[in-house]
């Protein structure tokens, strides 16, 4: 059996994934890492953007993040986010029309949301 | 009908009235205790993350924070309230607001000017009553606060505790709710949340003292902790507004099955006492009836003689 790590996804208010995996690639503040079963202990600040988890069945599950952080240890490894959406939950349209309407209201921040959940879907 | 039995037959009808919203009222916090329960529990992961990360780097490395740090002497506090925003929860409102001013008069004791912050419209009315002084407010979410709430209500918390004290900033930063121990018990608590103490944090989230990793931090220690204590600020007041909002659904719950069970026992005396009235209003009737018919007998029986 090849080595796992067991995965947690967790939001403010609910738990979104959990599950084992063999890979893990996310998007810190200095750039993307890519963790995988026996990596160093790490804690780090997570950047909006999609995060890919390929789990043990060989199968990938993306999800949006909108900032957060990412925490490993023994295996275990933890990405906490204020928000966070599997790909599969995300509405496209929905988000589609969230981006046209904080481009035209300029509101970065609605922007950068509804970027983050469409290039996550992008990616899944 | 008698005048008497009508005032009973009222008052019955409209304690029945009375009687019938106060239990729909006690239904419907009965099911939002368990929905806030719910939320809760949703919650308690992310905290229990979050306190976590938050000991692994403030244990396994030497970075000193504004917010980790204890000032020697320290000069102010802010307090925040967490009250409900309706009334009709038995004494709920009322004994966080007590124990908030028991904590305001301790810290005042020490000798530090206390601003206070409050959730909830009943606390803002004790205040604005008394006029007294408000830092800020926040009303309309308390039954079933979201995040986002917590976030609003954390922001200018966090501000304070990062400015200077002399230019209006605080130095510590206590929170009054009200804890939902159980169905029947929810105790008003005072938790100092800034400057943090990693022992009681570990305790609140039931965490277990583990020997953490030396982590690698990325990009910094010092980044990583200014990034993750406010989320950690926000994390525990939106326990607590949660903790406080299951609190009230249950005294609000308790207040009202008080409420119903009054309503029953007045409209079982206001019956008897009713019954009691008619049966008097008959037999004055009869025995006007009796008396009556027997004096005009003994008329009768005196004119055939």
């Amino acid at each position: 059996m090849a080595a796992e790590l067991h995965v947690e996804l967790v939001a403010a208010d609910r738990s979104v994934w959990s599950g084992e995996a063999t890979l893990v690639v996310a998007r810190t503040t200095s750039g993307d890492i890519g963790v995988m079963p026996g990596h160093q202990p790490l804690l780090g600040v997570l950047e909006s953007g999609p995060v890919t988890i390929r789990t043990s069945e060989g199968q990938t599950v993306v999800a949006a993040v909108h900032g957060g952080f990412i925490s490993f240890a023994d295996d275990k490894l933890s990405l906490l986010a204020e928000i966070a959406e599997l790909a599969d939950e995300i509405d496209v349209q929905r988000a589609e029309r969230a981006l046209e309407r904080a481009k035209s209201a300029a509101d970065a921040s609605a922007e950068r949301r509804a970027d983050v959940r469409l290039r996550a879907v992008a990616v899944g | 009908m008698g005048a008497q039995l009508r005032v009973y037959k009222r008052r019955i009808r409209s304690v029945t009235a009375t009687k019938k919203i106060t239990k729909a009222m006690e239904m419907i916090a009965a099911s939002r205790i368990v929905k806030a329960q719910r939320k809760v529990a949703a919650s308690a992961p992310y905290a229990a993350e979050l306190t976590r990360a938050v000991t692994a780097v403030a244990t396994g490395s030497n970075t000193k924070h504004p917010l980790t740090t204890e000032v020697e002497a320290p000069a102010r506090a802010a307090v925040l309230l967490v009250t409900s925003d309706r009334g009709l929860a038995g004494g709920y409102s009322a004994n966080a607001i007590k124990a908030a001013e028991r904590l305001t008069a301790r810290l005042r004791g020490e000798g530090k000017e206390v601003d206070t912050f409050i959730v909830g419209r009943k606390g803002v009315a004790y205040f604005g009553f008394r006029e007294r002084k408000v830092a800020d407010s926040w009303t309309g979410f308390t039954d079933s606060p979201e995040y986002a709430d917590a976030k609003k209500v954390a922001a200018p918390l966090i501000e304070a505790v990062r400015k200077d004290t002399a230019e209006g900033g605080v130095d510590e930063l206590h929170i009054v709710f009200t804890e939902f121990v159980s169905m029947m018990t929810q105790t008003p608590v005072d938790n100092r949340m800034l400057p943090l103490s990693l022992e009681k944090a570990k305790e609140e989230t039931g965490g277990k003292s583990e020997i953490l990793p030396l982590f690698d931090f990325e990009p910094s220690a010092e980044d990583v902790l200014d990034a993750l204590l406010p989320r950690y600020v926000e994390s525990r007041i939106y326990n607590a507004l949660l903790q406080a909002a299951a609190s009230e659904h249950a005294a609000r719950r308790r207040a009202m099955k008080s409420a119903t069970d009054n309503a029953g026992d007045l409209i079982t005396n206001l019956t008897r006492l009713a019954n009691a009235a008619r049966q008097a209003d008959i037999t004055q009737e009869i025995s006007e009836i009796v008396g009556g018919s027997a004096a005009l007998a003994d008329a009768t029986a005196g004119s055939d003689k």
